[in-house]
C-alpha cells in the first residue's frame, strides 16, 4: 500500500507531525501505534501541568494528548491502533503487524519517526543483588496504578528524583502506599523544584541527595532496600548505609530515545543522545526520513515535543512536494565547554526563516553565566542565564543574518558572565 | 516574627521566595510576578491543590479513568477526597469533562472526568 507520509507513533509527537503536514496540503498519512489507543505516554500522566506554553492553561496528560486526538479525528487522519511496526528500511518500506491486517507492508514517500523513549531499566544500573519481585520503573508502575487499575506495592523505596519518580511518590502515597524515602544520587534533583514542595514535601516525604541504592532484599518479593551515601565521585561511603523495610523499589533513572527502528533504517545516530542527527527540518541522515519528539532528544516538557513535531511534520510536507531543500550546503553545531548537546546538528540556512532555535543540554549546574553561541570566533548570540542545570533544556533564538552562510561550524558552550 | 522560605508551586519557574508577616500584611520578596504573593498569602493561611486521580471504570478499554478536582481542595482534605473518590465506579462511554462526581464532601468542587472513553 502506498502512502504520502507514515507517522511511526502516536503520542504528542507523532499527533503534531501528522496534523502539521495535513495543515501542508499533504493527503494521504498514516499514523501507525502500537497501543490501544492514541496518545502515548500522556495517557498515564494524570497529573497536571502540561499545555502551559501550548494552549495557555494547565491541563492533565490525557486531556493534552485528548485535545490532539480530536484534531486527528476531526482532520480524518488515517491511524492504526494494536500496530507494532516490525522493520523500516532505506527505501521508506514500513512493515506492520495488528491483529486485524495481519503483517502489512508500506511504501512511503515520507516517514515520520516518533518513537519516543524508554526507561532506563535495572539492568543498566547494575545494583547487586537477588531479583524478588516488587521492583519496577516508575513510568511502568504509573502505568499499572493509573490505566490497569492495579496497585503495586504497600512501603516504596524509589531510586532517583526524576519528575516521574517524584509524581509516583504523590501518586503512591494518595493511594495509601506510604514512601519511605526518595534516593538521588546527583546532590541535586533532576526533577521540577515545584514537583518537589507538591510531590514530597506536601507529604513529608524525605528526599536524600547524593543517595543511592546498594543493596536489594528479598528473594521472592522485596523485603527491604539498603541506601548508602554516595561521595564526590558517586561512589558509596562505607558505614553509612540505612536499610529500608519496604515492598517495593521504583526506579525513576532517566530516559532513553527508542531508536531500534531508526537503526535499522540505516538513520545516522548521535552518540550523545543516543538519537538520531538531525537537521533544522528534523530531517535525518535519510533522505525523507523525519524525526521528532523524545526519539531525538529526551525533552522536559511536551509542549516542546510539540513545536518540534510541528516543525517535522511541515518538512516532511515540503519534502513530499519537492519544496525542501535536501542538498544544500550545510552547517553543523558542536557543543563546547558545559553543553552536552545541541539540537539540530546540522543547519541548511535555504530552509530557515528569520531565525534558528538551537536547543542544548548543559553537562553541571552553572549559575550566573552566559550561554554563547559562536561562528567563526565570533559571537552570534549569547543569553545572561541566572541558573542552568542538565534537567532543564535550554534555546537559543539565533537571527539569521548573525549566520555567515559560508562560514565555519556553530559552536555552543557556557562562559562566566 | 523572622521570614519564613518558601517556593512557588504556580508555574514549573518555581522561585524561591521569602516572606515575613508584619501584623496582617506579608510581605513578600524574591517573587517573579505577582502570582507569587498571592500564593504566599493561600499558602500561609489556607493551602490548597488541585487533585487529580482516577477512578474504576467498566466496558472500557482500560480499568481506570483519569479524573481531576474542577478547582483546587484544602491540601488537609486531600484525602479525604482520595477515599470518597475511591468508592466509585463508572460506566464507560464517559467524555472529557463529565462531571462524574458534584460537589464531593460539600467543598464546591466537582470530580471532572479528564478523559473520553469510549464503550467497547
Amino acid at each position: 500500500m502506498q502512502y504520502e507520509l507514515v507517522v511511526i507513533g502516536g503520542g504528542p509527537a507523532g499527533l503534531a507531525a501528522a496534523l502539521e503536514a495535513r495543515k501542508e496540503g499533504i493527503a494521504k498519512i498514516v499514523i501507525l501505534e502500537r497501543d490501544k489507543e492514541l496518545g502515548g505516554i500522556l495517557q498515564q500522566c494524570i497529573h497536571n501541568g502540561f499545555g502551559l506554553h501550548q494552549f495557555k492553561e494547565e491541563l492533565t496528560g490525557p486531556e493534552y494528548a485528548g485535545r490532539f486526538i480530536e484534531m486527528v479525528q476531526k482532520e480524518g487522519i488515517e491511524y492504526k491502533l494494536g500496530a507494532m511496526v516490525v522493520s523500516v528500511n532505506g527505501e521508506k518500506e514500513i512493515a506492520y503487524v495488528n491483529a486485524e491486517d495481519g503483517l502489512v507492508t508500506l511504501q512511503a514517500k515520507a516517514i515520520v519517526l516518533a518513537m519516543g523513549c524508554r526507561e532506563r531499566p535495572r539492568g543498566a544500573l547494575s545494583i547487586p543483588g537477588p531479583r524478588p519481585a516488587g521492583i519496577f520503573t516508575a513510568g511502568t508502575a504509573q502505568r499499572f496504578v493509573n490505566m490497569e487499575g492495579k496497585m503495586i506495592g504497600k512501603r516504596v523505596v524509589i531510586l532517583g528524583s526524576g519528575d516521574i519518580g517524584l509524581i509516583m511518590a504523590r501518586r503512591m502515597t494518595l493511594e495509601g502506599a506510604k514512601v519511605e524515602v526518595v534516593a538521588e544520587l546527583m546532590p541535586y534533583s533532576g526533577g521540577l523544584t515545584r514537583n518537589i514542595v507538591q510531590c514530597l514535601e506536601d507529604f513529608n516525604i524525605p528526599l536524600k541527595l547524593s543517595h543511592t541504592v546498594t543493596e536489594i532484599h528479598g528473594t521472592d518479593r522485596v523485603t527491604g532496600v539498603t541506601i548508602a551515601k554516595v561521595d564526590a565521585n558517586r561512589k558509596s561511603i562505607h558505614g553509612t548505609q540505612v536499610t529500608y523495610e519496604c515492598d517495593t523499589l521504583l526506579l525513576s533513572v532517566g530516559l532513553v530515545p527508542e531508536n531500534e527502528l531508526s537503526e535499522q533504517a540505516g538513520v545516522e545516530m548521535s552518540r550523545v543522545t543516543a538519537g538520531p542527527i538531525v537537521n533544522e527540518s528534523m530531517a535525518t541522515s535519510i533522505e525523507g526520513i523525519f524525526a521528532c519528539g523524545n526519539v531525538v532528544h529526551v525533552h522536559d516538557l511536551v509542549d516542546f515535543v510539540t513545536k518540534e513535531s510541528q516543525r517535522a511534520g511541515a518538512a516532511a510536507a515540503r519534502y513530499i512536494q519537492k519544496r525542501l531543500t535536501v542538498s544544500g550546503e550545510s552547517i553543523h553545531t558542536e557543543p563546547k565547554h558545559g553543553v552536552r548537546y545541541v539540537i539540530p546538528n546540522t543547519i541548511d540556512l535555504s530552509n530557515v526563516g528569520e531565525s534558528i532555535e538551537l536547543f542544548m543540554r548543559v553537562t553541571d549546574i552553572f549559575r550566573d553565566v552566559k550561554l554563547v553561541a559562536m561562528q567563526d570566533g565570533k559571537v552570534i548570540r549569547e543569553v545572561t542565564k541566572k541558573h542552568l542545570a542538565p534537567g532543564e533544556m535550554e534555546k537559543l533564538v539565533i537571527p539569521i543574518k548573525n549566520i555567515l552562510s559560508t562560514g565555519g561550524e556553530i559552536t555552543v558552550m557556557v562562559k562566566e558572565a | 516574627m523572622k521570614a519564613q522560605e518558601l517556593i512557588c508551586i504556580v508555574c514549573p519557574i518555581g522561585c524561591h521566595m521569602s516572606v515575613e508577616k508584619k501584623g496582617e500584611d506579608y510581605t513578600v520578596t524574591g517573587n517573579g510576578c505577582p502570582r507569587g504573593i498571592a500564593y504566599t498569602k493561600k499558602e500561609l493561611t489556607a493551602p490548597s491543590r488541585t487533585l487529580t486521580t482516577t477512578v474504576k471504570i467498566s466496558h472500557s478499554n482500560f480499568r481506570r479513568l483519569p479524573v481531576k478536582t474542577s478547582s483546587e481542595v484544602p491540601k488537609e482534605r486531600l484525602f479525604d477526597v482520595m477515599e470518597e473518590i475511591n468508592t466509585l465506579t463508572v460506566e464507560a462511554p464517559i467524555k472529557m469533562g463529565d462531571i462524574i462526581l458534584k460537589d464531593v464532601l460539600g467543598l464546591g468542587v466537582d470530580i471532572v472526568s479528564s478523559k473520553n472513553m469510549p464503550r467497547v
